[in-house]
């Protein structure tokens, strides 16, 4: 029993880091089909400012709360950036963005490499973060696996209440539903677009400040758990949040499961057989928007 | 000229100039850089088919390619070690009492060269079918494919008690009873290397002008169009995957005797992309533009990454940004667009024609 709860717990701890990385892929990927690759170099200048803010706050709890909304405008500002100089003008050739994207990533990782040095950092969690939690007889959680949860939580509410009740938010969804009809009707669909990826890509950011508590800071860091997240969305369906919040926990309850009967490897290869299996039974992911497209 | 004579004239360019030009005028050493890279360039040709030719993104190429690589290397392995003799890395790691089963068969040689081809063609009819079926299409057949890269690596890497691991299969000494070490041998591998480009070439140009050819741009163009007349497009992009992944196991199970080593490093989502590049930069829906692009980005990744690996990296980004964002055509498609210029700048102009750009049906 207690292995099955442990299990389960790291099954969400799993689900909720992916999540996380997920939550701005939903928006950018999910809301306005940009394919984007630099998305997991957001999530290393997110971790990046973590570390270069902590140069400067040596207290680790109280670097940790300034890295998150700092985080957020870093990674949202680089977004933005992209957003501005490539990724409008290839909002019709999906693929391509993906390409080109890509070339960026490259160059963002050659950048950090070049201003932090090729090893990876490392950051100082507050202590509180770094104990555990005990939850009955032989059952503790890590903090920072708490944390993180709960900066999950947070986001996801945060997300989908500025999704449905501020104006911004009616405007993105208006744009994603029918971008013509949005334009018609006066809202200035460019500046949306923008506004989202601004507000997804700091999403990738918030993300990074989360990482550094798991792991090693590295100019690598985005290019493997970028694909994971990538196909969370992907499962999950677009034009919604409900559906990558969910795949997320059940992905990484499945991962977890499996690992635990397994190997890492072996599970890995297992997740993705079962991804393909399930996009067998819904092609478009868990949720779609009704649409009359043939696509 | 006709096009017919074109194809020939250039076929037989092609063939002075890898048979006879370059074995005269390179060194040994040069020569097997360039059978390197003649192995990406078949790579490349089959990502020609798919992705210029049929909007098929695929960003695990290196799978099919590692496939075929492991095959061939496994059988040169076992060749290597001998009858009843386990390969070098598995006696040094020492978990192994004897050869595990699915290694045994690896030892025909005729079983392993036709794994090295048939293998990843059966991967890819396995994943094309069942996501082509369902109309899995665009940017997510990218992402899924990719998703596979990263999977076989991982899976590489964690069994490494029989698959090499991290180092993968290395220290190849002997080709179907020729000693690597000998340039002869080695120029004899470059030799079977062009050959099989210039033959896989032919074959995708007969593809390309074929029926099929015609049919399978329809399906890049409007899919739904192509639905609408009657054809399966999931039949047709398939075979266009199913064949680009048997170039690339070929091209795979050459490059291990060439180079001497496959290993997941070889195959993973980097290079996977990296194949795109050489593609994307020479013109992905031409049938040379492929093959010189991946040529000429391989040559410039060895000249300059070992004088300088930052400026190279950032150079690689700059170069599929402007390239894929303000050239979609590749350098191929300059010789169209200067054409076009000067013809537009004599007045009167007849009616331009459509660009011929890559279109994309919208995820």
């Amino acid at each position: 029993m207690t292995v099955i709860l442990g299990q389960l717990f790291t099954g969400v701890s799993i689900g909720a880091v992916l999540l996380l990385i997920a939550l701005g892929l939903a928006l950018t990927f999910g809301q306005m089909n940009v394919i984007n690759m630099a998305h997991g170099e957001f999530i290393m200048a997110g971790a990046y400012t973590t570390y270069v803010l902590q140069q400067t706050i040596t207290d680790a709890g109280l670097s940790l709360l300034v890295a998150l909304p700092i985080a957020f405008a870093v990674a949202g500002a680089m977004g933005v950036l992209l957003e501005w100089a490539l990724i409008r003008r290839l909002y019709t050739r999906p693929l391509d963005t993906l390409l080109v994207t890509w070339g960026v990533s490259l160059m963002l990782q050659q950048l950090a490499r070049d201003v932090f040095g090729a090893p990876n950092v490392q950051t100082a969690a507050p202590d509180i973060l770094t104990e555990s939690t005990s939850l009955g007889a032989d059952l503790s959680i890590a903090n920072s696996r708490l944390f993180i949860l709960g900066l999950v939580v947070l986001a996801v509410a945060a997300l989908t209440a500025a999704l449905k009740f501020t104006p911004l938010g009616r405007r993105i969804r208006a744009v994603v539903q029918n971008r013509d009809l949005a334009a018609v009707s006066g809202i200035p669909t460019g500046r949306v677009d923008r506004l989202t990826f601004f507000i997804g890509s700091g999403l990738a950011g918030v993300a990074g400040v989360a990482l550094t508590l798991l792991g090693p800071i590295g100019p690598t860091m985005g290019t493997n758990i970028i694909i994971d997240a990538f196909l969370v969305v992907v499962v999950g369906g677009i034009g919604q949040l409900k559906g990558s919040v969910i795949v997320a926990f059940v992905l990484g309850m499945l991962q977890a499961m499996v690992e635990y009967l397994t190997t890492l490897s072996v599970a890995k290869v297992i997740v993705f057989i079962a991804i393909v299996a399930f996009l067998q039974w819904r092609p478009q992911g868990l949720f779609t928007l009704r649409t009359r497209s043939l696509a | 000229m006709s096009p017919r004579v074109r194809a020939w004239l250039g076929f037989g360019l092609g063939a002075v100039v890898l048979f006879a030009a370059a074995p005269a005028l390179l060194t040994d050493f040069r020569l097997s850089l360039l059978a390197k890279y003649l192995c990406f360039a078949i790579v490349a040709v089959g990502i020609g088919l798919a992705w210029g030719r049929g909007g098929l993104l695929t960003l695990g190429q290196g799978v099919f390619f590692g496939l075929g690589g492991y095959a061939m290397a496994m059988h040169l392995k076992l060749a290597d070690a001998g009858e009843g003799d386990m390969p070098d890395f598995m006696q040094l790691y020492g978990q192994l009492d004897e050869l595990p089963a699915w290694w045994a068969p690896f030892a025909n040689p005729v079983f392993a060269l036709a794994a090295t081809v048939l293998l990843p063609m059966l991967v890819a009819f396995g994943l094309g079918s069942l996501v082509f079926r369902r109309r899995v299409r665009g940017a997510y057949f990218a992402i899924l494919s990719q998703a596979l890269a990263a999977a076989m690596v991982i899976l590489l890497i964690g069994q490494q008690g029989t698959t090499g691991g991290t180092n993968g299969l290395t220290d190849i000494e002997g080709f179907f009873g020729y000693d690597l070490d000998d340039p002869v041998n080695q120029r004899m591998v470059y030799f079977i290397i062009a050959g099989v480009l210039l033959a896989l070439l032919a074959l995708t140009r007969q593809l390309m002008h074929s029926r099929y050819g015609e049919l399978l741009v329809a399906v890049r163009d409007s899919e739904e169009r192509v639905r609408f007349l009657g054809y399966n497009p999931a039949n047709v992009k398939l075979v266009a995957y199913v064949v680009a992944a048997g170039m690339a196991g070929l091209a795979g199970a050459l490059f291990v005797p060439a180079v001497g080593i496959i290993s997941p490093a070889l195959i993973g989502i980097v290079p996977s992309i990296e194949f795109v590049i050489g593609v994307a930069v020479g013109g992905r829906a031409a049938l040379l533009g492929p093959v010189l692009g991946a040529v000429a980005v391989a040559w410039a990744k060895t000249a300059l990454s070992e004088r300088f690996p930052g400026t190279w990296t950032y150079l690689q980004g700059a170069m599929f940004v402007l390239v894929v964002a303000f050239l979609p055509g590749g350098l191929a498609s300059l010789w169209g667009l200067v054409k076009r210029r000067r013809e537009a700048a004599v007045p009167p102009a007849p009616p331009a024609e459509q660009p011929v750009l890559v279109k994309e049906a919208a995820a």
